[in-house]
């Protein structure tokens, strides 16, 4: 593809010495790459902390009764679960770490459009989740709504909202200042010759994603700056006593949150498409159809977010509409689904620790879609909503999806940005506990869910009780294997063995230069033929 | 890079436009005191549609600039425009 | 690393923001028009204490001030500085003005007790309180990006003055003008959502 000289003697960005030292060297960098290494770290902190939330919540559900928490901690411990996860974790997540790092070097630039917003977006990000910590350690006590912020609950509980509300639209600031510069970049700074189609994968869906964060987001925000008005002026937007309509509420929030599911799921997606060609040593099978179908989930995805209301008492009409709209924006899930095997069918397959990854997540994204395609029909939505069913098909997608896609690309990349390899003996330790914890924690769920085990109790019915116990087990199973990982991967940055350009044969221009890559990513900007 | 390739908008151009905006804002203002339903707020809201037409055309320059702006903007009409009609769905039908 | 510069990308990079400005607004629109059409007779009798005058005044003012920065960006172009720092001082001085009227207005309206919370709208019905949430919430939002709007253009009017924003190197002057464009696009629909659709 191109041809270009290499000078391993120029520092790493990793050694370059700007005019700061220590941490500021960090925290003040514009450059790209150690801003999506400052956003790789926040997230790993609270991931930590959403979950061991996460697990404490699944202690608490080990046997009925009160286990280790009263009712009241426990909404407040699901709430803080859901919101550091969506919005801390998931949301910035792929994009903001990977999507910065190697967005600007797979199109050939030296760093993204605007690098000074770049990091404003960082800092903006961090007093988004220092807003949300002072919802916790102020007032009196957390917020317990959930962390879909429900009207007319979220405006009239005791819990300290108002922080929370202002840390997730600061957070939602902060993405769109993402998507913002990453539009930018790719319309501007493409290198020559990379015309759209001949763009990589994982930038398109960094492309479809952040008009998704663009258009999106403001949605939220002003939901959530409304609710804030509810709260300080008592205005009546979604209080039925004063006519508003709390419903209008839960349009508001999904118009935004339902694509939001695709900011998580789109940049996922790109890494799966990144991984698996460069595993089987194949180009991707049907790229126009990966990339159309990018776009079209990206655009469809808009009109779908009703099916979250379906026993809210919308109009017979509505969901109708919703429904069929739901079905159709599983065509394009499908057809990437497709593409992925394709690529795999006589492909000269060399199993490593990103594909073992990306093909456990193949297997938990079928699940995770075709669950939710189920609740795509009225009926089987009724019964199920606000079940265990709901949690356990909501985290196939965004943790089996996502997440599974986020260590997938972590492995992956890992050699480009540290310049060394991990331990392949126990990353594949970790993925085979994580992915057995991972099948008995949420599989359970959904047949927890069809018995009519419901959500967001810290109790439940004796005659869920096994069901439980596999799931609070497989939950200790899998932050084990999160733990192997970890804990794998930070000793291999430090003491791994130092990686080649190319470890795994890639055909993006990352592989190109150097690993770990120098400060201006290219001396030159390459020439693509 | 073409950093320097402007088109200049003659100061007439404005005044115009401003003329025009302002004739518009007196004739929506005309119109609607006389009560006519529902058609006083179509005519109301096309009228200031077309005003932001001429903003965006000529103050905002989109005939000036590179097609794909156009293209842009109208994309974000569109889908505002799709799901408020989606929306109504819901309460046209209740 | 070499100073990067791209006009044309910080403009992709200043309409990227004015869709999210849109689409924060049309949250809004969104509500409104749902609440309009469960509360119709409502919102009929409520617009009607809005007084037209005041509005259309200050429509004639947002829109006289779009087309002052307008021609500043030509001034510049020209590279007559005085004429550009002449209109956009105008652009100031017009959206003072109309924060002024705004003042008044809502002094006003408050003044008779008609404000979020106050027993005196409650008891009008909730029509009239969801039209005066919306009216205060709607205009005091558009009020607070005018106030941005205008440290927007202080900053280039300062820019100016020293030189760094010249006929060659205007694209922040440009911006300043997309945004206060985007600040009457927006005025143009709550003037007749709120005083016009009696
Ligand atoms: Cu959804």
């Amino acid at each position: 593809m191109i041809s270009e000289p290499k000078h391993a003697s120029e520092p790493s960005y990793l050694e370059y010495k700007g005019k700061h030292k220590g941490i500021l060297a960090w925290i003040l960098s514009t450059d790209h790459k150690r801003i999506g290494l400052l956003y790789l770290y926040t997230i790993m902190s609270f991931f930590v902390v959403g979950a061991t939330l996460g697990l404490l919540m699944k202690l608490e559900l080990i046997a009925p009764g009160k286990t280790i928490m009263e009712a009241q901690m426990y909404n407040v411990t699901f709430t803080l679960h859901g919101i550091i996860m969506i919005f801390v974790i998931v949301i910035p997540g792929l994009p903001a770490v990977f999507g910065n790092f190697f967005l600007p070097i797979m199109i050939g630039a030296k760093d993204v459009a605007f690098p000074r917003l770049n990091l404003l977006s960082w800092w903006v990000y961090i007093a988004g989740i220092i807003l949300v910590l002072i919802a916790l350690f102020t007032g009196d006590g957390p917020p317990d709504t959930g962390w879909t912020f429900y009207a007319p609950y979220s405006f009239k509980t005791a819990g300290n909202m108002l922080p929370a509300v202002f840390g997730a639209f600061v957070l939602g600031f902060s993405s769109i200042l993402t998507g913002l510069n990453f539009i930018v970049t790719i319309h501007r700074m493409r290198a020559p010759g990379m015309r759209w189609l001949k763009m990589p994968i994982f930038p398109w869906t960094l492309y479809g994603t952040a008009w998704i964060q663009l258009l999106a987001t403001p949605i939220i925000g002003i939901t959530l700056l409304m609710v804030a008005g509810e709260r300080l002026f008592n205005i009546g937007f979604f209080d039925p006593a004063l006519g508003g309509d709390p419903i209008l509420y839960q349009h508001l929030f999904w118009i935004y949150s339902h694509p939001a599911v695709y900011i998580m799921i789109l940049p996922a997606m790109g890494a799966i498409s990144e991984i698996i060609p460069t595993f089987a040593r194949k180009e991707i099978f049907g790229y126009k159809f990966v990339v159309g179908s990018t776009l079209a989930i990206a655009f469809v995805g808009y009109f779908v977010w009703g099916h979250h209301m379906f026993t809210s008492g919308m109009s017979g009409t509505a969901l109708f509409a919703f429904s069929i709209l739901t079905f159709l924006v599983a065509i394009p899930s499908a057809i990437k689904v497709f593409n992925w095997i394709s690529t795999l069918y006589k492909g000269s397959i060399r199993m490593e620790t990103p594909l073992y990854w990306a093909l456990s997540f193949i297997f938990v994204f079928m699940i995770g879609g075709l669950s939710g395609l189920m609740q795509g029909a009225v009926a089987i939505n009724v019964h199920v909503h606000d079940t265990h069913f709901i949690v356990a098909h909501f985290h196939f997608i965004v943790f089996g999806g996502t997440g599974f896609a986020f260590f997938g690309a972590m492995h992956y990349w890992f050699p480009k940005i540290w310049g060394r390899m991990y331990d392949a003996a126990w990353a594949n330790t970790g993925w085979i506990i994580f992915f057995i914890g991972f099948l008995s924690l949420y599989g359970p769920m959904f047949y927890l869910g069809l018995q009519g085990m419901p959500r967001r109790y810290y109790d439940y019915d004796e005659s869920f009780h096994g069901g439980n116990i596999l799931s609070s087990l497989g939950a200790i199973i899998m932050i084990a294997g999160a733990m192997v990982i970890i804990v794998n991967l930070i000793r291999s940055a430090r003491k791994g063995a130092p990686a080649v350009a190319d470890p795994w044969g890639g055909r993006g221009l990352e592989w190109k230069i150097p690993s770990p890559p120098p400060l201006e990513n290219f001396d030159e900007i390459p020439v693509i033929k | 890079m073409e950093n320097s390739s402007h088109h200049i908008v003659p100061y007439r151009v404005y005044l115009i436009i401003l003329a025009i905006l302002i004739l518009m804002t007196g004739i929506s203002v005309a119109v609607t005191q006389i009560d006519l339903g529902v058609i006083t707020i179509a005519v109301a809201l096309l009228l200031a549609t077309v005003k932001s037409a001429f903003v965006l055309i000529y103050f905002m320059h989109l005939k000036f600039d590179n097609r794909m702006f156009s293209i842009m903007a109208v994309g974000v009409f569109l889908m505002i425009g799709v799901v408020i009609f989606v929306t109504f769905l819901d309460y046209l039908f209740r | 690393m070499e100073v990067h510069r791209d006009d044309e990308g910080s403009k992709i990079g200043m309409w990227l923001f004015l869709f999210t400005e849109m689409v924060l607004f049309s949250g809004l629109f969104i509500v409104y028009s749902v609440y309009r059409y469960l509360n119709r007779e409502a919102f009929h009798q409520a617009a009607a204490h809005l007084d037209v005058a005041l509005g259309t005044i200050n429509t004639i003012i947002l829109l006289a001030s779009s087309a002052t920065i307008a021609m500043s960006i030509s001034a510049i172009q020209y590279q007559k500085k005085k004429q550009a720092l002449a209109l956009l001082t105008a652009t100031v001085v017009l959206g003072l003005v109309f924060l002024v009227n705004k003042y008044f207005e809502w002094g006003e309206k408050i003044g008779h007790g008609i404000y979020p919370g106050s027993e005196t709208l409650a008891s009008y019905g909730h029509g009239d309180v969801l039209f005066f949430g919306l009216y205060y919430f709607m205009t005091g939002l558009h009020a607070l990006h005018i106030v941005i709007g205008l440290v927007f253009i202080g900053f280039v009017i300062w820019y100016i003055a020293k030189d760094r924003i010249t006929h060659d190197n205007f694209s922040v002057h440009e911006n300043s003008g997309l945004y206060w464009h985007l600040v009457d696009l927006i005025w143009i629909f709550l003037f007749p959502l709120f005083y016009l659709i009696t």
